[in-house]
């Protein structure tokens, strides 16, 4: 394998993708020759265009839809699906076709992820589907394939390449974004969580400047609220050999909670208002509202002497004039929907409202119950009071209701409105006002739409010894379900304790104890366990066993599913094998079954919802 | 190439009709008179090439109402009769085609001003000035430097950013007929 010429970085987002890259050759310290790559892609049928950002929707067309012909890329691409900003556009007025979102489906742990499952809600038997594996293996496809066509002598498989996850991604989810990175061809692959990304291109942006702008003992939240998530993050300024080091000590939980949200919230409000004069819409309308009302809310939030926007909703036929029904979006509305509701003022100990889900709950995406941000950064930050206590140079910290962040970072388009920013920075300074705690600053010059796949090609590159780097390992410590030898009480499930495989922090290329604690694997069955992870127990070592935990401690992830091949072997045979961790060097937690004899190892599937026998 | 020589019919036709042309057309004489005396015959100074008109490439153009009816519904605005509407309504409509097309605009081409000064201010064209770019009016006698108010201050692209067109593709098709299924 030949030298890679750059690092790229890919954010493959919920709604938008983007590839930044940097130059290896041209780029020394803190000079770094970084661009970021235009994508080709349909805008229309018929026509090619480069955009900045790739949205991340596909669409499936019917064969009578659109002439072959219409759907030429500048490269021979795999015919069938459209992907981009076509697809985005011809999808909002045919949604049975349309694959959007297919980021947080991969973060569902109620599906089979490998199963073609996408477009949600299409008709069986009429619409082809994929699977969000599949959807993100076509995304990254046609980044590939663009990267190729403008970089012919530099192939991409052979780059140094950087895609990032969310923070809050379980493993199943990253291991399976790294398999589809791995499908299109990357060879020199890694992970790397969002609000990392996003502070690496704020350093790199501050040129050298960042080592003025915080302190040891400093705590970063990094703040991302993307277009159909909330990713939260906390990273410790450190000190080690005199010099600066940041460590990333917390991640928040899988938050499905975005800026798409807020847009159709407001459309909601203006529809109401619509139908209050008898004017319905259909779902078309409502689409183009949704686009009028966030053009509408930018120019309220970005001028604070207008005191409402006019709104229109174009007829759909050609009469334009006849048709149009107008309607205005008011400053009012816009605080009372937007900031109120999705940023309300609310002290430190307040917390997300969770309703229990009815019986009949549909199977979707399991989006967040609570539209309020700063509930879920109160209850982020009140889970991890305790997170920089084994820290040098932390101990008073540890003190308070919740951990106290003395820097912000945000990150991801809604903050685009710097209303929305002064919000939260403001609710949080209030929270530490509350406990006699000096206020947090703000760190200033993020992109909010780009920073992640700059600071993605940034890390490939101090990777190579450019820079400073994030330490911090894995953000969950793992376990696995045991159940405990106890005579059955009929109708009592029998209790379980959860025997730690994996601590807190293992860093990249790191390999866990074997725990002493053996299971018996029947040879040619696949054996199931209940799989555990937790963000705030930091201090589990290998092999320890939970009796009882409280239930905000340990969050249930997917089944893992362990199967011993029969080759060699009496099927049925029961071979005692313990489990052990590691975490591989593109960033995913692997498990594997040792026996107690032997150099065999098996692995331990993470995502089994799809696998043969499920 | 050297020209053929012409045949014998052909000479005597040009012998006539040099002859004629000679008695009447004193400058034709003069070069005759030229042309025998060993030099080159010139006729009148060569008149410069007609300016060639060319017809306007009509894709690009297609392209771009295809593009400004989709996002800024352009088309259906200037097709339909506005007499019977209010200027409420149409001021309603005009949003959608103003924000559409200023998008469109602005996502094709860049457009910068011609002029920088302010519009009213004095402006002073020197010789040799781009008479494409600044159009002179008014009092227009003399000669330059002229002296005289910037009006308006002009439009000029400076970059066109036009999506790809796959070939075959029908670019007379503004805006295609939607059937809902």
């Amino acid at each position: 394998m030949s030298e890679p010429r750059y690092a790229v970085g890919i954010d493959l987002g919920t709604t938008h993708c983007a590839l930044s890259y940097v130059d290896l050759a041209r780029s020394q310290g803190d000079e770094v020759a970084q661009e970021l790559m235009g994508v080709p892609q349909l805008t229309a049928p018929g026509a090619v265009e480069e955009r900045p950002l790739l949205p991340s929707f596909l669409y499936v067309p019917h064969p009578d839809e659109i002439a072959a012909g219409d759907l030429t890329l500048p490269w021979a691409a795999e015919p069938g699906v459209i992907l981009g900003e076509l697809a985005r556009t011809i999808g909002a007025r045919t949604p049975i076709r349309l694959v959007s979102s297919a980021k947080s489906w991969l973060c569902h742990p109620g599906v089979d992820r490998r199963a073609a499952i996408l477009p949600a809600g299409a008709p069986e038997d009429e619409v082809p589907r994929l699977s969000p594996y599949e959807a993100s293996v076509r995304y990254l496809a046609h980044l590939r394939d663009a990267w190729n066509h403008a970089h012919p002598d530099a192939e991409l498989a052979a780059q140094e390449v950087t895609v990032t996850v969310p923070a809050s991604f379980d493993p199943a989810a990253r291991e399976l974004t790294a398999e589809a990175a791995q499908a299109v061809g990357f060879q020199r692959l890694v992970l790397l969580e969002e609000p990392q990304a996003a502070l690496y291109s704020w350093i790199h942006e501050s040129g050298g400047e960042w080592r003025k702008q915080v302190r040891v003992g400093d705590r970063i939240l990094v703040i991302d609220v993307g277009g159909g998530t909330t990713d939260l993050s906390l990273i410790a300024v450190t000190e080690r050999e005199g010099s600066l080091e940041l460590t990333r000590v917390a991640v928040g939980d899988h938050i499905l909670l975005g800026g798409d949200n807020m847009d159709l919230a407001l459309a909601h409000v203006v529809k109401a208002k619509l139908s209050a004069e008898g004017k319905a819409l259909d779902a078309w309308q409502v689409q183009a509202l949704t686009h009028g009302c966030r053009h509408a809310k930018e120019a309220l939030l970005a001028d604070p002497t207008i005191e409402s926007i006019p709104v229109v909703v174009p007829s759909r036929g050609t009469r334009l004039i006849g048709g149009t029904l107008r309607t205005e979006l008011r400053r009012e509305e816009v605080t009372r929907t937007l900031v109120d509701g999705f940023f309300p003022e609310i002290p430190a100990d307040a917390r997300p409202a969770t309703r229990a889900r009815g019986a009949l709950t549909q199977l979707g995406l399991p989006y967040a119950q609570d539209p309020a941000v700063t509930r879920h950064l109160a209850a982020f930050l009140g889970a991890q009071a305790g997170a920089t206590a084994d820290l040098p140079g932390f101990a008073e910290a540890a003190v308070g209701r919740f951990l106290h962040p003395t820097a912000v970072l945000f990150n991801g388009g809604v903050f685009k409105a710097g209303v929305l920013a002064d919000r939260v920075l403001q609710v949080i300074n209030d929270w530490l006002a509350s406990d006699g705690a000096p206020p947090a600053r703000l760190l200033e010059g993020a992109d909010l739409d780009l920073s992640v796949a700059r600071g993605a090609a940034y890390y490939g590159y101090v990777r190579r010894g450019g820079g400073v780097r994030i330490r911090g390992g894995t953000a969950r410590s793992y376990y696995v379900g045991v159940e405990s030898a106890m005579p059955a009480v009929p109708g009592l499930e029998p209790p379980i304790q959860a025997l730690c495989l994996a601590p807190f922090g293992m860093e990249e290329g790191s390999e866990a104890e074997i725990p002493p604690q053996e299971f018996g694997l029947v040879v040619g069955e696949p054996v199931r366990f209940r799989f555990f992870g937790s963000s705030v127990r930091r201090d589990d070592q290998v092999g320890v066993l939970l009796e009882d935990w409280p239930p905000e401690e340990l969050e249930e992830l997917e089944e893992i599913q362990a199967t011993l091949p029969a080759e060699g072997r009496t099927p049925g045979e029961v071979v005692p094998v313990h489990l052990r961790a590691s975490v591989t060097e593109v960033g995913t937690l692997r498990l594997e079954a040792v026996p107690r004899t032997g150099s065999e190892r098996w692995k331990v599937e993470l995502n089994v919802r799809g696998a043969p026998g499920a | 190439m050297p020209e053929p020589m012409p045949s014998v019919i052909q000479r005597l036709s040009i012998a006539l009709a040099s002859f004629w042309r000679a008695l009447v057309d004193p400058q034709f004489a003069a070069a005759v008179a030229r042309l025998r005396a060993g030099r080159p015959a010139e006729l009148a100074p060569a008149r410069p090439e007609p300016p060639h008109l060319q017809a306007a490439e009509p894709n690009a153009a297609l392209q771009l109402l295809g593009l400004l009816q989709e996002e800024g519904r352009l088309i259906d605005f200037l097709q339909e009769g506005v007499a019977r509407y209010s200027d409420a309504e149409i001021g309603a409509a005009a949003r959608v085609v103003h924000e559409g097309c200023k998008k469109t605009l602005a996502q094709h081409f860049t457009v910068a001003a011609v002029r920088s000064e302010p519009e009213g201010t004095r402006v002073t064209l020197s010789e040799g000035f781009d008479s494409a770019a600044v159009r002179l009016t008014g009092n227009v006698v003399g000669q330059p430097p002229f002296n005289g108010s910037l009006r308006h201050k002009g439009w000029r692209v400076t970059e066109v950013r036009l999506p790809q067109v796959a070939s075959g593709h029908d670019l007379a098709i503004l805006a295609p007929a939607e059937v809902e299924l």
